[in-house]
């Protein structure tokens, strides 16, 4: 995979464009970026960024994951997801990278982490299942 | 005697508004009551998550939930307070369709002193043909104000809008 991959990956998705996406690829591991914009706020008093930004930003990362491993097929779907807040989402850059449990035929389990200063201090997390498509 | 809830009528509007992300992808307030809250996403090509379907991602709707979540555990608690996410779980029964609103429902079926339990549906036009549910938990983070005027009387939502 090449870093004009990763770019292109993220930036099929208007999804993605909405929320400032970006792709980094370091070595062979993927890595995505969300850096602080203000439409990402969920709490404006705290000010705290928004848990379904997180959450999307989480899922986006394991879509962006899965379809690097197949990059002429679509994107999987998501079919049951579980995500867990863990600290308050600072208005500072954060980062997400995804991890492929099981890869099934048909399924695939993903968990994604999200942390902010340190990866050994993540903000949020998510697991869940992926449908995968269907290769001619 | 004005409730939270009619309170909440009059707020809830503002209280989307004021959501700069919530602002961002679109969304509205639709109603609430007692423990419910209800918003929607009404399509948007900025949306999409699939460029060939022109299906909109599944993190819009994630947020969507997220939000009418929030909602609905304020409306739980019966006051304003700070809130944050502490779990949410979302199954997706299928894609939303393209070009169609999407409904969040969400419903606060239980609190405690610090946390609320939701349940939420997203669907667009068919509650019975859910396009997700989801499962969350939302922890009350600072003091709960109630108001001087509150009382446990909860008289129904002036349906239409905040005008009593």
């Amino acid at each position: 995979m090449t870093q004009r991959l990763a770019d292109s990956l993220v930036a099929s998705i208007p999804y993605a464009k909405t929320l400032g996406i970006e792709a980094q690829l370091d070595g062979d591991d993927l890595r995505l970026i969300l850096p602080f914009i203000k439409s990402n706020i969920g709490n404006p008093t705290l000010p705290a960024l928004h848990g379904g930004a997180i959450g999307g930003f989480m899922e986006v990362c394991a879509m962006a994951e899965l379809r690097r491993r197949a990059p002429d097929l679509p994107f999987s779907k998501p079919i049951g997801i579980n995500i867990d807040y863990l600290r308050r989402g600072k208005p500072v850059t954060t980062y997400a990278h995804a991890d492929i449990f099981k890869e099934g035929a048909r399924v695939a389990n993903v968990r994604v982490r999200a942390w902010q200063e340190s990866p050994e201090k993540p903000i949020a997390a998510l697991s869940g299942h992926f449908l995968l498509p269907k290769s001619k | 005697m004005t409730t939270f809830i009619e309170r909440l009528w009059e707020l809830g509007p503002a209280l989307t508004k004021g959501t700069p992300h919530a602002q961002k992808l679109g969304i509205k307030f639709v109603a609430v009551d007692k423990g419910l809250g209800t918003l929607s996403l009404p399509y948007n090509t900025e949306l999409i998550g699939d460029p060939k379907s022109r299906v909109i991602a599944g993190g819009a709707v994630t947020t969507l939930l997220d939000q009418a979540c929030g909602l609905a555990a304020i409306a739980g608690f019966g006051g304003l307070g700070q809130i944050a996410t502490l779990s949410l779980r979302i199954d997706y029964q299928r894609s939303a369709k393209p070009g169609e609103t999407v409904i969040g429902e969400a419903s606060c079926y239980k609190t405690t002193r610090h946390v609320a339990f939701i349940r939420a549906v997203a669907h667009d036009g068919d509650p019975d043909d859910p396009v997700a549910t989801a499962q969350a938990c939302f922890m009350l983070t600072g003091e709960l104000f109630k108001g001087p005027e509150e009382d446990d009387e909860i008289a129904p939502p002036a349906k239409g809008g905040a005008t009593s």
